[in-house]
């Protein structure tokens, strides 16, 4: 989608921008549609930033289009930061930044639909595919770790081929399970905890994001390559019970 | 060699008990948020009680309380929320420090006037860090809620013998005002929308725990544009959150680290303690502020939380004081009233007698 986007917003020279966050925080926006080369350029935005050590910086992340600084709220020159910021920003084409070093593709077996995927008809009939299209575009894709957020180690996932772009719920679902494969607006989301969400619930996987006792806490790494393979009820029962690493029957690659 | 530290054994626990500091950071890109008390100031009270610092991590309480006993004497302290609070048959004040003997149970129960109690103990509590903090989020899977039988490690105590004192907290509880600055979509809502948020009364909701508060407007639910699909951006504790019904959550420090529904404004950090103490039924409104009112308002709530060591007084064993320290289903509105430090935004006291029979916090619907 989305060089469009990136080049209608460049001309406007509405992005990249630079936004407070409460008075807690700056979010550094390279976009306010979702693209791949926006995902990028706030990865290495991200990256950069920290690098350079700027004072009144206490903490650095980034969400799917943007890079986020927690900055000390009274720290006195909140403007001379910006302009800081605004300095590196001009400093070169960051919708060109390369992805991050070390990333992988995981393969994740995931049940698609029945009860543990219960919208996954609802999903279907928004995305406008048939049955056997829609299962054959979910798992002939091959989305991109885009951020991690929303809770420990849980990636938002894209993305999808544009048939998925489906708005999400007006009403929360109470409860989705650890594990639980979501989607809408082009993502799909593996839950790391059990949550209430506005996304439908369309599988579940064994695969489990965070591991608070393990070596390496957080499964997941912007930049990770996933694709998701249809397994039945009864093979997931299987790898639930045999699986002692977290991976839930992932097979694991590291891309050069 | 050094005696090994005293322990804390929980003999009895309600729901909603969980070990708490000043937050987890570090790990927002990776999807872990602050958590943390729900009430900061309780934190910076609890400490000047005791003459520590307000990092060490102390036993939060959301409505229900428990019992607990110490292996050695230990020192206490109580705030947040005031609760019934005994050691052993002997009834003690809240808002104060105490001598815990060893083997000799300190019970508390049925918070009045907020939602949030603290038990903080002479040296901290020393359980193992997750993650460098000592927060509990049990929904994200870092640490669990306390329960019976559990035995938890406590700090050296660097203070042995500075007990009996007490303080008057600063204003929080009841509801009141609360100060925001815009947030990253509230360019989203229409500018009469924006009006009406800051004209109308909310009532804060039964529904609502550490990570959110719902609050309940005097009129018709908010619309924003594109509101079920606006991509999925940073969150930060305050964010007012319009979920799908129009209805306002405000994010406290469990909330998820990025969401998807806008937010109409932010509140500031230093009035997020009166969100999380406002129990259901209280009212609660907003007014959008400058940045440099903000930072104002910041920097006054930090100037208060670094008196408060100054402002711990000695327990007095006076009869009459003793009475009115007991009753602390008098704290909210006693405590509004003098408003001392200029922090007191707006009625609290009104809405504390209704508050003290609402309903408990026990039903808990996340977002």
């Amino acid at each position: 989608m989305s060089e469009t986007t990136i080049s209608d917003a460049a001309r406007t020279g509405a992005f990249p921008q630079i936004a407070p966050v409460g008075l807690g925080g700056l979010l550094v926006r390279f976009s306010d549609q979702l693209s791949e080369a926006a995902n990028r350029a706030a990865l290495a935005f991200r990256a950069e930033v920290a690098l350079q050590g700027f004072a009144g910086v206490e903490e650095l992340s980034t969400s799917l289009t943007g890079t986020f600084l927690r900055i000390d709220p009274l720290y006195p020159d909140v403007a001379g930061l910006c302009a800081q910021l605004q300095r590196l920003l001009d400093s070169r084409d960051w919708y060109a930044a390369p992805l991050p070093q070390g990333r992988r593709h995981l393969r994740i077996p995931c049940v698609i639909g029945g009860s543990h995927g219960p919208q996954w008809g609802d999903a279907v009939a928004a995305s406008g595919l048939a049955a056997d299209q829609a299962l054959a575009s979910l798992t002939r894709s091959t989305v991109r770790v885009l951020t991690i957020g929303f809770a420990p180690g849980q990636p938002y996932m894209g993305q999808l081929p544009p048939e998925w772009n489906i708005p999400r719920l007006s009403q929360l679902t109470p409860q989705v399970p650890e594990g639980a494969l979501v989607i809408a607006i082009r993502q799909l989301i593996i839950f790391s905890a059990a949550t209430p969400t506005g996304w439908r619930h369309i599988g579940q996987s064994a695969f489990r994001l965070f591991r608070p006792d393990a070596d390496r806490p957080f499964a997941l790494n912007p930049g990770d390559e996933v694709s998701i393979r249809a397994i039945s009820a009864e093979e997931y029962e299987n790898i639930l019970a045999q699986d002692r690493t977290g991976d839930g029957g992932a097979q694991i690659e590291v891309l050069a | 060699m050094s005696p090994p530290c005293p322990k804390l054994q929980v003999l009895a626990a309600g729901p909603g008990i969980s070990v708490q500091d000043l937050g987890r950071f570090g790990y927002l890109g990776q999807g872990v948020s602050a958590s943390g008390a729900a009430d900061l100031i309780a934190m910076h009270e609890g400490a000047a009680l005791l003459g520590q610092s307000p990092a060490l991590a102390a036993i939060e309480m959301a409505g229900a309380g428990g019992s607990f006993s110490a292996t050695q004497d230990i020192r206490i302290s109580l705030t947040g929320a005031p609760m019934a609070a005994r050691i052993g048959d002997m009834p003690v004040a809240w808002n104060a420090s105490h001598l815990l003997p060893a083997n000799v149970s300190l019970v508390l129960g049925g918070a009045r006037g907020g939602v949030y109690s603290y038990l903080h103990i002479g040296g901290g509590v020393a359980t193992p860090p997750l993650l460098g903090a000592r927060a509990t989020n049990a929904a994200a899977g870092l640490g669990r809620a306390l329960a019976a039988g559990d035995v938890l490690a406590l700090g050296r105590d660097a203070k042995a013998g500075m007990v009996n004192q007490r303080l008057d907290p600063l204003p929080r509880f009841g509801g009141g005002l609360l100060r925001i600055v815009p947030s990253l979509q509230t360019g989203l809502f229409s500018q009469a929308d924006l009006e009406r948020f800051c004209a109308i009364p909310f009532a804060r909701d039964p529904r609502g725990n550490r990570m959110g508060v719902k609050v309940l407007p005097d009129g018709a639910p908010f619309r924003s544009e594109g509101q079920l699909t606006i991509l999925s951006e940073i969150i930060v504790p305050g964010d007012i959150q319009m979920t799908g019904d129009g209805v306002p959550y405000v994010l406290l420090n469990d909330c998820q680290t990025t969401g998807g529904y806008p937010r109409i404004g932010t509140v500031l950090p230093c009035d997020l303690p009166r969100v999380a103490q406002a129990l259901p039924g209280a009212v609660l409104r907003f007014a959008f502020v400058s940045a440099d009112e903000g930072r104002a308002a910041l920097r006054q709530t930090q100037t208060a939380l670094a008196a408060l060591p100054r402002a711990v007084v000695p327990l007095v064993r006076d009869p009459h004081q003793m009475q009115d320290l007991l009753s602390y289903n008098l704290v909210g509105g006693v405590i509004s009233a003098l408003a001392p430090d200029g922090l007191d935004h707006g009625p609290t006291d009104a809405n504390t007698d209704a508050n003290t029979d609402a309903q408990p916090i026990a039903e808990r619907e996340a977002r």
